[in-house]
C-alpha cells in the first residue's frame, strides 16, 4: 500500500498548494464566485424573448364595434400596450421611426361594412423590423387574438389546432436559456483558470521548480486540472440552485445524472484551459487566446440560437465543442427528464474532446520550457 | 512650447505602446482576427430563422381527406414532416430527440370534419420557446391553404351553427425596415458594438495593470510624462486597431451579408469612433482601478463585455425586461450605441436620435478618461 499512498499523497499537496494559491485574499475568492452569482441573476431576467411589454399605436379609421372589440382584446392581454392613438396614416412612421411603437395597428374605413357583408375584411398590422424577432413574435400574437375574434364571430375555420408543448408548457425562453447557463458560464472560469495556472507560474517561474519536484507529469496534470474542475462544478452548483430556487424552473430529470454530465463537461474544459496554458507564454497571452477561443465556443453551443438552424459546415464544426454537448445534456437531464440512455450520446464528444486535450497538455508541460 | 512638449512626450510614448502591442501576436489574435471570426459566425453561423424544422405526423384517421391534409406540410420550406406509424413511437422519438414537434390528425378527424368541428393535435418540444412558437406558426400556416380548400369544398353552406354568413377579420402585416424578417439584419449591425466593446474589455484593460503588475509604471513616473499623456498614447494603438475592425464590419455587412445602410455612412463612423473611444477608456479605467491583470480581465468581462452582449439590447429586446434590469442597461453606454447603429444600418438618419446617444457617449468618454487620468497620478503605495 506504501507507493500508491506515497503517490496519491503527492498529487493531493500539489492539489492543496493550487487551492490555497486561488483561494488566498478574500477578492479572488470573490471573484469566484460574485460572478457566476450575479450573472445569473442578471440573464435569468435580462435574457428573455418573451414579449412581455409591446406598445403599440392604433389608426382606427372604422371606429365600429368590432374594430373597438379588437382593440379591447389587445388591451386586455396584459402584454399590449396602446401609446398612441393616430388620426392620419401620415403619423405612423413617425411612431414606428422613433422606436415609441413596435406595432401600428390600421384599420380602415371599410372593415365593419365588409364584414357585415361576409367579405373579407383586413386589418393592416406595421411593426418596427430593428429586431426581428420581437416583430415576429408581436405579429404572431396578434394573429393569435385576429384568430380568436374570427372564432367569436363565428367565422371559425372548420379545423382548429390543439397546441400543448412538452417539457416547458408556458414555452417560456428563460426556461430554455437558464439551464444552459449551468454548463455556459461555468465554462468561462474554469477554462480562464485552467489556462492561467500553469501560464502564470511560467511567468513567475516556479513551473521549472515543480518540474523537478519528484512529481510525475501526470501527478502534475491532475494537480493541475482538479481545482479549476472543482471551481467550476461549485459555480454550476450555484447557477443551479438559483434556477430552481429563485426562477423556479422545475427540475424533472436526476440530480446525480446531471453531476456525471457536468463532471465530464468540466474535465473537457479543463483539458482545452490546460492546452492553452501549456502553449501561452505568460498569462496575457493566456488570457487572450482564452478569450479567442470563448467566443466561437459560446456561439456555437447553441446556447442563443440553435444549433440545427446554422449551416451544415458549422455544425460539423460543434462536434469538437464541449459546450455544446453540455448545454444540450444539461438542457434534456434538467428539462426533459432525459435518461442516461437518452443522454449517452453527449458523453461521447465529451470524452474525446478530455482524451485529446489532457495527455496533450501534460505531454506539453514537460516538452515546451523556454 | 509647452505645446510641442506634449506632442513630442505624446510621439514617444505612442510609439513606445505601438511596438509594444505589435510585439505580442496574441494582441492582434484578439484585435484583428477575433472581430473577423465574429463577423462569420455572426452572419453565416447564428441564426433565429427556422429551416427544416422535423415535424412528425400521426395519422389515426386513414381517410384520403385527413391525408390530403397533412401532406401541406410537405409544401413548407420551414418544415420537414415525416411519417410515424403510432403515437406511441412519435413520442419515443420526441424524447430521444429526433423530432421537434408531432402533428396528430384524430381518429375521428373526417367524422367531425363534416360536423364543422375537427380538431388537430400539435405537441412541441417546448426546451426551445423560440423555435416552438415558430414551427407553430408554420404549421398553422402551412394547413391554412388546404383548411380553405376543404371549407370551400363544403360549398358555402353556412358553419352549422351560424345563422347568417359572417365575414373574417384577416391581417396583413408589414414589417418595417427589415421586411423579409432576416435575423442577420439585426445581429451584423449589432456586432460592430460587440466588437469595439471586445477591443476595450479584452485589450485595453489588462494594459495598465501590467504595468503595475511589472513595476514599469513607476519607473515612468520618474520621467517628465504627464498622467493623461500616459492614458492618451495607450489608447492611440488600439484605436487604430478598432477602426480596422469598423472597416472589416461595414465592409462584410454591405457586401458579404447585404445588410441595408440606409444611414449616412459619415455618421455611422463618427459614432462608432465615439463609442470605440468610451470602450477603450473604460478597459483603461479598469486597468488603472483593479492593478491586476486577472482581476482586470475578469471585472471587464463582467462589467463591459457580457452586459453589452446580453443587455445592450442586442439579442434580446429589452422591452421585454422588468424595470431595474431596464435601469441598469440605461447607464450601459453599449445600449446607446447599440440602439442608435440599428437606427442607423435599417433605419436611416434619425437626428434626434443620433444627438441624443452621441451627446451621452461624449459624456461617457469624457468622464471615464477624466478619471483615469486622475487614477495615474504619480503616486506610489
Amino acid at each position: 500500500m506504501g507507493p500508491m499512498v506515497d503517490w496519491l499523497a503527492r498529487v493531493f499537496s500539489l492539489i492543496r498548494k493550487e487551492l490555497q494559491a486561488l483561494l488566498k485574499d478574500p477578492s479572488s475568492r470573490a471573484l469566484l464566485l460574485v460572478p457566476a452569482l450575479m450573472q445569473s441573476l442578471l440573464f435569468g431576467y435580462g435574457a428573455t424573448y418573451d414579449l412581455t411589454n409591446v406598445p403599440y399605436a392604433v389608426l382606427d379609421q372604422s371606429h365600429a364595434a368590432t374594430s373597438s372589440r379588437l382593440l379591447a382584446h389587445l388591451d386586455g392581454t396584459g402584454v399590449f400596450r396602446r401609446v398612441a392613438t393616430l388620426g392620419s396614416s401620415g403619423q405612423i412612421a413617425q411612431v414606428i421611426d422613433d422606436g415609441d411603437a413596435l406595432l401600428v395597428i390600421s384599420i380602415p374605413p371599410d372593415f365593419e361594412a365588409r364584414l357585415s357583408a361576409g367579405q373579407r375584411a383586413p386589418v393592416q398590422i406595421i411593426l418596427d423590423g430593428r429586431n426581428s424577432s420581437t416583430a415576429g413574435a408581436a405579429a404572431a400574437y396578434v394573429g393569435a387574438i385576429v384568430a380568436a375574434l374570427n372564432q367569436s364571430l363565428g367565422a371559425t375555420p372548420a379545423i382548429t389546432i390543439e397546441r400543448r408543448a412538452w417539457f416547458n408548457p408556458n414555452l417560456e425562453s428563460r426556461w430554455n436559456i437558464m439551464p444552459a447557463l449551468i454548463a455556459a458560464l461555468s465554462m468561462l472560469q474554469t477554462l480562464l483558470l485552467s489556462a492561467l495556472s500553469v501560464a502564470r507560474e511560467r511567468e513567475q517561474g516556479t513551473f521549472d521548480q515543480l518540474l523537478v519536484t519528484p512529481l510525475t507529469p501526470l501527478q502534475i496534470l491532475i494537480g493541475k486540472a482538479l481545482p479549476p474542475m472543482l471551481v467550476g462544478i461549485v459555480q454550476s452548483t450555484i447557477i443551479f440552485l438559483i434556477i430552481l430556487f429563485w426562477f423556479q424552473i422545475p427540475m424533472s430529470g436526476s440530480v446525480w445524472l446531471l453531476y456525471l454530465g457536468l463532471a465530464m463537461f468540466t474535465l473537457a474544459s479543463v483539458g482545452i484551459g490546460l492546452s492553452i496554458s501549456a502553449v501561452a507564454l505568460n498569462m496575457q497571452q493566456a488570457m487572450l487566446y482564452t478569450f479567442m477561443l470563448v467566443m466561437p465556443l459560446m456561439l456555437l453551443s447553441g446556447l442563443l440560437t440553435p444549433v440545427r438552424n446554422m449551416p451544415w459546415i458549422l455544425q460539423a464544426a460543434t462536434y469538437a465543442n464541449p459546450l455544446r454537448f453540455g448545454v444540450d445534456l444539461v438542457r434534456r437531464v434538467y428539462l426533459e427528464g432525459a435518461g442516461l440512455n437518452d443522454v449517452a450520446f453527449d458523453f461521447v464528444p465529451l470524452l474525446a474532446v478530455a482524451a485529446v486535450t489532457l495527455p496533450l497538455a501534460g505531454w506539453l508541460f514537460r516538452n515546451r520550457l523556454s | 512650447m509647452s505645446a510641442s512638449g506634449f506632442a513630442l512626450r505624446l510621439a514617444a510614448l505612442t510609439r513606445k505602446e505601438t511596438r509594444q502591442m505589435l510585439r505580442d501576436r496574441s494582441n492582434l489574435v484578439v484585435g484583428l482576427l477575433l472581430p473577423i471570426t465574429l463577423i462569420l459566425l455572426f452572419g453565416y453561423g447564428l441564426s433565429f430563422d427556422v429551416r427544416n424544422a422535423r415535424v412528425t405526423l400521426v395519422l389515426d384517421d386513414p381517410s384520403p381527406t385527413a391525408r390530403t391534409m397533412v401532406e401541406g406540410l410537405e409544401g413548407s420550406p420551414y418544415l420537414a414532416p415525416a411519417w410515424a406509424p403510432s403515437m406511441v413511437e412519435a413520442e419515443a422519438m420526441m424524447r430521444a430527440g429526433r423530432t421537434d414537434a408531432i402533428l396528430r390528425v384524430p381518429a375521428d378527424f373526417s367524422a367531425r370534419l363534416a360536423a364543422g368541428d375537427a380538431r388537430l393535435q400539435l405537441i412541441l418540444n417546448g426546451v426551445d420557446s423560440n423555435t416552438a412558437a415558430s414551427i407553430e406558426a408554420y404549421v398553422q400556416g402551412a394547413l391554412a391553404i388546404p383548411a380553405q380548400k376543404e371549407a370551400d369544398r363544403a360549398g358555402g353552406k353556412p358553419p352549422a351553427t351560424g345563422s347568417a354568413a359572417t365575414g373574417s377579420v384577416t391581417l396583413v402585416q408589414r414589417i418595417w425596415f427589415n421586411e423579409a424578417a432576416e435575423s442577420t439584419w439585426f445581429l451584423v449591425p449589432g456586432l460592430v458594438v460587440l466588437v469595439m466593446t471586445l477591443i476595450g474589455a479584452f485589450l485595453t484593460s489588462m494594459l495598465i495593470a501590467r504595468e503595475w503588475e511589472r513595476g514599469t509604471l513607476e519607473s515612468l513616473f520618474v520621467t517628465p510624462v504627464r498622467p493623461m499623456e500616459v492614458v492618451l498614447a495607450k489608447l492611440v494603438p488600439y484605436f487604430v486597431v478598432g477602426a480596422i475592425d469598423l472597416v472589416f464590419c461595414l465592409l462584410a455587412a454591405r457586401f458579404l451579408f447585404e445588410v441595408p445602410v440606409r444611414g449616412s455612412l459619415a455618421v455611422i463612423v463618427a459614432a462608432s469612433f465615439l463609442y470605440l473611444i468610451v470602450s477603450l477608456s473604460l478597459g483603461l479605467l479598469i486597468s488603472a482601478v483593479t492593478r491586476n491583470q486577472f482581476a482586470a480581465s475578469q471585472l471587464a468581462l463582467l462589467t463591459s463585455f457580457l452586459p453589452a452582449v446580453m443587455l445592450s439590447g442586442f439579442v434580446f429586446d429589452l422591452r421585454n425586461v422588468p424595470g431595474p434590469i431596464q435601469a441598469i442597461s440605461q447607464l450601459l453606454p453599449a445600449t446607446h450605441f447599440m440602439g442608435l447603429i440599428k437606427t442607423l444600418f435599417m433605419a436611416g438618419d434619425n437626428w434626434p436620435e443620433i444627438w441624443r446617444a452621441c451627446a451621452i457617449l461624449t459624456l461617457y468618454a469624457v468622464v471615464l478618461l477624466a478619471l483615469t487620468g486622475r487614477l495615474m497620478r504619480k503616486r506610489l503605495d
